[in-house]
């Protein structure tokens, strides 16, 4: 197991969410679920982040934003769509200002479904999350051996 | 004197969940202008007014916002109903009462949870995030969900609460209360808090009503204002109803005011499940609201007052359903009360004014 994966530290932003999926994103992180005492902590530096997620639907005005953050994380990444706005557009993807899902900006790893998405279903898409982050860290690790061969 | 620089806020911010933008222009440490752009949120739902009709829409109406879902959902279907003329049955509009307050109940304290944390009291966050998952907790067992309830609908409600489940409502608050009162100290006593939150963030009576500011924000400026008091719905069956007020308008007046309307929140539901009536929880909503039919409602939600308005065109879908919501109100009085502060008291006071910005762009 890799380093990441035994503490990993997550980072949100909420694209064009109802704040539904936010504060279950937040709930998730507090007594209750707590996943603190795995050692997952919630961080507002993208630098510092190894899981990323996003609530809410993409629109013209938060994908650059979106996409700055995905950018200014360190590899290996993963990014978790959270709440089926993130997923599809949910009920509002024929409104005239939203683009779809995370998944037209960034390349999404996990699909949490939901609306709004419950933590339990959260904890389980940051696990498929780190096991997703290890295999990303082997193939980083593969790559980097190969290249000072 | 300094030179002026701008630092940016936001939209993405640990302190606020919520896509905020701010342009903060500074000299040294002070901040001389906040000026605000918002826009990350819209996702233009008013619109989808033309593609569902007015019984359907309500499931739209509840997810203009997810800490203020139930409010929303209830404002709406007050609208309609009183764009097509229909009386409400006395049991739905106590249980809507119920169902609101206890929304109310649960937004506050997941404010003052981060409001705590912007002043950089974590534990205390902790803790009233866990007071709030016992409300969360009565939402699952009376309605299923813990952030989208779907229990309204044009003409009534879905479910009905027991009695059983009435009174476990109360066990649970009882058991909140006391809880409750601890963490209230921690907030209006401790020294630590009083010194992030007294005097910082000033927005006099004469500011509030010329910004035409609501809800507890205003209330903490010294404007008497609360649409419970207007008694609509079941609020004209409380025995008494007084607006909490407090004239010093800094963060901690506001704080104050949020805190102790917890507790009348809790009061206002007890009431409710003491004197509710027997009887059907619905009636059903037949035809379409006539042409040029026009409505309007306002409903206090937990940051203050919301004001609905609807037009019917003869068939079963709204020509125009139009919202103005709380925060729209309440940023100017933002602006006001950053401009001046120190760079620091910057996410206290964007806290104690707490902007929904789901609700504002829609």
């Amino acid at each position: 197991m890799a380093f990441a994966s035994k503490s990993p530290w997550v980072i949100h932003y909420d694209g064009s969410s109802c704040n539904g999926c936010d504060i279950e994103v937040l709930a998730a992180l507090c007594p209750g679920y707590d996943v603190e005492r795995f050692g997952i902590i919630n961080t507002g530096n993208p630098k510092h982040a190894d899981i990323f997620l996003v609530t809410g639907s993409v629109n013209e005005q938060n994908k650059a934003v979106i996409r700055e953050i995905y950018d200014q994380m360190v590899e290996p990444k993963v990014v978790v769509a959270c709440g089926i706005c993130a997923c599809t557009g949910g009920i509002f993807h024929d409104c005239y200002n939203v683009l779809g899902g995370v998944d037209s900006v960034i390349p999404v790893d996990v699909y949490a479904p939901g609306c709004a998405v419950c933590p339990e279903n959260i904890i389980d898409a940051v696990v498929q999350g780190v096991a997703v982050l290890d295999e990303k860290s082997k193939a980083l690790k593969k790559k980097r051996k190969e290249a000072a061969l | 004197m300094g030179k002026q620089t701008i630092i940016p806020f936001g939209p993405q911010h640990p302190v606020l969940p919520e896509p905020l933008h701010l342009d903060l222009v500074v000299e040294d440490e002070k901040v001389i202008e906040a000026i605000p752009q918002i826009g990350f949120v819209h996702r233009g739902l008013e619109k989808l007014v033309e593609t569902r009709d007015y019984q359907q829409f309500v499931y739209v109406a509840e997810r203009i916002c997810g800490i203020c879902a139930f409010g929303h959902s209830m404002g709406y279907a007050e609208t309609v109903e009183r764009l097509m003329g229909v009386e409400v049955p006395e049991r739905a509009q106590y249980l809507r009462v119920i169902w609101h307050e206890l929304s109310r109940i649960h937004s506050h304290i997941l404010w003052l949870g981060l409001a705590a944390d912007a002043f950089g009291y974590e534990s205390l966050f902790m803790h009233c995030w866990r007071l709030r998952e016992r409300v969360l907790d009565i939402f699952q067992k009376t309605c299923g969900g813990r952030v989208i309830l779907s229990v309204v609908k044009v003409g009534g409600v879905v479910r009905d609460i027991d009695v059983a489940q009435l009174k476990y409502i109360l066990d649970v608050l009882e058991g909140l209360r006391a809880e409750y009162e601890q963490i209230c100290r921690a907030f209006l006593k401790d020294t630590s808090v009083k010194n992030r939150t007294v005097g910082v963030g000033y927005i006099s009576t004469e500011d509030a009503l010329g910004l035409s500011m609501v809800g507890p924000f205003a209330r903490a400026s010294n404007v008497d204002y609360d649409v419970r008091s207007l008694g609509i719905g079941a609020y004209g069956q409380l025995s008494d109803f007084q607006p909490i007020v407090s004239s010093d308008g800094d963060c901690y007046a506001r704080m104050e005011v949020r805190t102790r309307e917890v507790v009348q929140s809790i009061e206002i539901i007890k009431e409710m499940i003491l004197r509710m009536p027997q009887g059907p929880i619905a009636v059903d909503v037949k035809g379409a609201p006539a042409d040029g039919a026009e409505s309007s409602m306002v409903v206090e939600q937990p940051r203050g007052e919301c004001y609905y308005y609807a037009r019917g065109n003869g068939t079963k879908y709204l020509d125009r359903m139009r919202m103005r919501t709380p925060t729209s109100q309440n940023l100017a009085g933002m602006t006001v009360a950053l401009a001046g502060c120190d760079l620091a008291d910057v996410n206290t006071i964007i806290l104690t004014i707490d902007p929904c910005i789901s609700c504002t762009e829609r």
